[in-house]
């Protein structure tokens, strides 16, 4: 009984605080995203109506939402398998027997994650920079032409692409490292002895070992990669010809640019439908394939 | 003879990956030390022909850098001491203690996980402004307070705790709260060291949330002043770069001095990034 008491005591405080910061404004966004909350009713909460469903409407009539999602759908389905493979690429060489000096390594190539979104893009603005960056200068000497890498409406993605693959390959490497320690030793000395060669052994020793954790990547991956904000507000500000406006840069700019909060609310939770319904997809094709 | 080659591709390849990570960052390093305009030259410099602090000089006396770095500090710190008091008692009393809907209770927490942030962003933003906490410190600590990540976090590491050490305090008419101080605290330090890390980095790097609560470029962190700055001085590649040094040395040296415990939250963690 007195331990009963203890333990609600204990959890009180972050509960308190979990519920009224996060849990509350989550059910608020909901009832907010059926109310025409704006600019005016920022200034006098009497200015403001129930519109039901109408905010969802609008959006699914709205050509630029329709391209953030495109948008944020082309950063996830191209970027997230390119940070896997560079992941499990990077993990395999960091795991590798013939590996040297691997403290080093795994500290250099863990270091752009935990550095700042926001100056690693700046960074990354200047790299690839038409006239005077790095990446068309080593483009330059193999002879490539320079690519106006943030200026086109057909490279701002693919340039953003590669600075998430960048900044965040390191993150799963960590994981898939992980993963492959699991894998018994016994089951590649036997692949060996049978005659298998490297590449058979990635595929049927490695690979299988590691589905589970495969799968626990891209779920977090996909999650992750929904959310990109921070990219497009540093590199290009959602531009060139809205190539880059992400799902959230365009509630950002709803909310808090244009003061449409019920309508960027409907945004966030339309965002998270999408999100909710990757994750479900994924875990049933997992399942069907009985990997959990 | 076939060892040799492939012990070297291995190894080569390792060295081409460290130096696609890092050579960003130490080209921002050697562009912040060079003069005004050295950097926009063709073919771009790598090294600073005289190495020059005008850059540092510029942020610190004329860009108030000094006060927004204040201001990182200072929010990254007290987010780390309250995510430490709030997360640590949760996350032991979830894994150690019984009471009536805890499980229940854990279930909901880790049901949330699914939700994105940015959900709660709105009404939370509304929410402070009706009690002026928008524009204020206050705002941006409030929610980095408690979090489930932090209370899973330790709740996964305090499970190791052998109930027999606790059933023993409690034989002996020790209180929760003294049982909490002298044996669990110092249990738990381990995992107190990745709390405290993975909070200030997350603190010190968190870019959206200060950008919606601060308005007053007084209150600026690091990441809003950099973004803010950027759009300024598009042409200064030296003064951006400065400020990106700044911005980002902290957090690089405080994870090199505690990549352990980082790592161990990171794999700990991987239910949640």
């Amino acid at each position: 009984m007195k331990r009963d008491r203890a333990g609600w005591i204990f959890v009180a405080p972050a509960m308190t605080i979990i519920g009224l910061f996060f849990f509350l404004p989550v059910a608020a966004a909901f009832v907010l995203s059926l109310t025409d909350f704006d600019i005016y009713a920022l200034a006098d909460l009497g200015n403001l109506r129930f519109v039901g469903l109408r905010n969802y409407g609008e959006l699914l009539a709205n050509p630029l939402f329709w391209q953030a999602v495109a948008n944020t759908l082309y950063f996830v389905v191209v970027g997230v398998p390119l940070s896997i493979a560079a992941s499990l690429g990077a993990a395999l060489l960091l795991e590798s027997r013939l590996a040297r000096f691997k403290g080093f390594f795994r500290t250099a190539l863990f270091a752009p994650v935990v550095t700042t979104l926001v100056a690693v893009a700046v960074i990354w603005r200047y790299l690839l920079h038409t006239r005077y960056g790095l990446i068309n200068y080593g483009l330059g000497e193999i002879g490539v032409r320079p690519v106006d890498w943030l200026g086109d409406p057909h490279w701002a993605m693919p340039a953003i692409i590669l600075f998430a693959v960048w900044k965040n390959f390191g993150y799963n490497m960590i994981i898939f490292v992980a993963g492959l320690q699991t894998i018994p030793e016994d089951l590649y000395e036997a692949a060996r002895i049978d005659g298998a060669s490297a590449l058979r052994r990635f595929w049927h020793v490695t690979l299988p070992g590691l589905a589970p954790v495969v799968l626990l990547v891209s779920l977090l991956t996909i999650a992750g990669y929904l959310q990109l904000f921070a990219e497009p507000y540093v590199m290009t500000q959602g531009g060139p010809a809205q190539s880059t406006v992400s799902i959230l840069y365009f509630m950002y700019e709803q909310g808090f640019k244009w003061w449409s909060l019920g309508m960027a609310s409907a945004v966030a939770f339309l965002l998270f439908a999408m999100m909710l319904a990757v994750t479900v997809i994924q875990l049933a094709i997992a399942r069907r394939r009985g990997m959990l | 003879m076939k060892r040799l080659p492939a012990s070297l591709v291995v190894n080569a390849l390792l060295a081409l990956a460290a130096a696609v990570a890092l050579l960003p960052l130490l080209w921002m390093l050697s562009v912040s030390f060079m003069r005004p305009g050295e950097a926009d030259s063709f073919p771009p410099p790598f090294l600073p022909r005289a190495p020059s602090l005008a850059a540092y000089k510029e942020l610190f006396a004329h860009q108030g850098v000094g006060r927004d770095f204040a201001n990182s500090l200072f929010l990254a710190s007290a987010a780390t001491a309250l995510s430490l008091l709030f997360n640590v008692t949760a996350g032991y009393a979830f894994a150690k203690l019984r009471f009536a809907g805890r499980d229940r209770v854990f279930q909901i927490l880790l049901g949330a996980l699914v939700i994105p942030g940015q959900v709660a962003m709105i009404p939370l933003f509304l929410m402070l402004k009706t009690v002026g906490l928008v524009n204020n410190f206050g705002g941006v600590l409030i929610p980095a307070a408690a979090g489930v990540f932090g209370i899973f976090l330790v709740r996964q590491y305090a499970l190791s705790i052998p109930d027999e050490l606790l059933e023993a305090a409690r034989v002996d008419g020790a209180s929760e709260f003294r049982i909490f101080r002298s044996i669990v605290l110092p249990a738990l330090r381990p995992i107190l060291v990745t709390l405290a890390t993975f909070t200030f980095l997350a603190t010190w790097n968190d870019f959206m949330w200060p950008l919606i609560v601060l308005s007053d470029d007084r209150l600026y962190t690091l990441p809003v002043a950099l973004a803010s700055l950027s759009r300024e001085h598009v042409q200064d590649a030296e003064l951006m770069m400065a400020g990106a040094v700044v911005t980002v040395l902290p957090v690089l040296l405080l994870f090199i001095a505690l990549q352990r415990y980082y790592i161990r939250g990171l794999l700990a963690g991987s239910v949640k990034g």
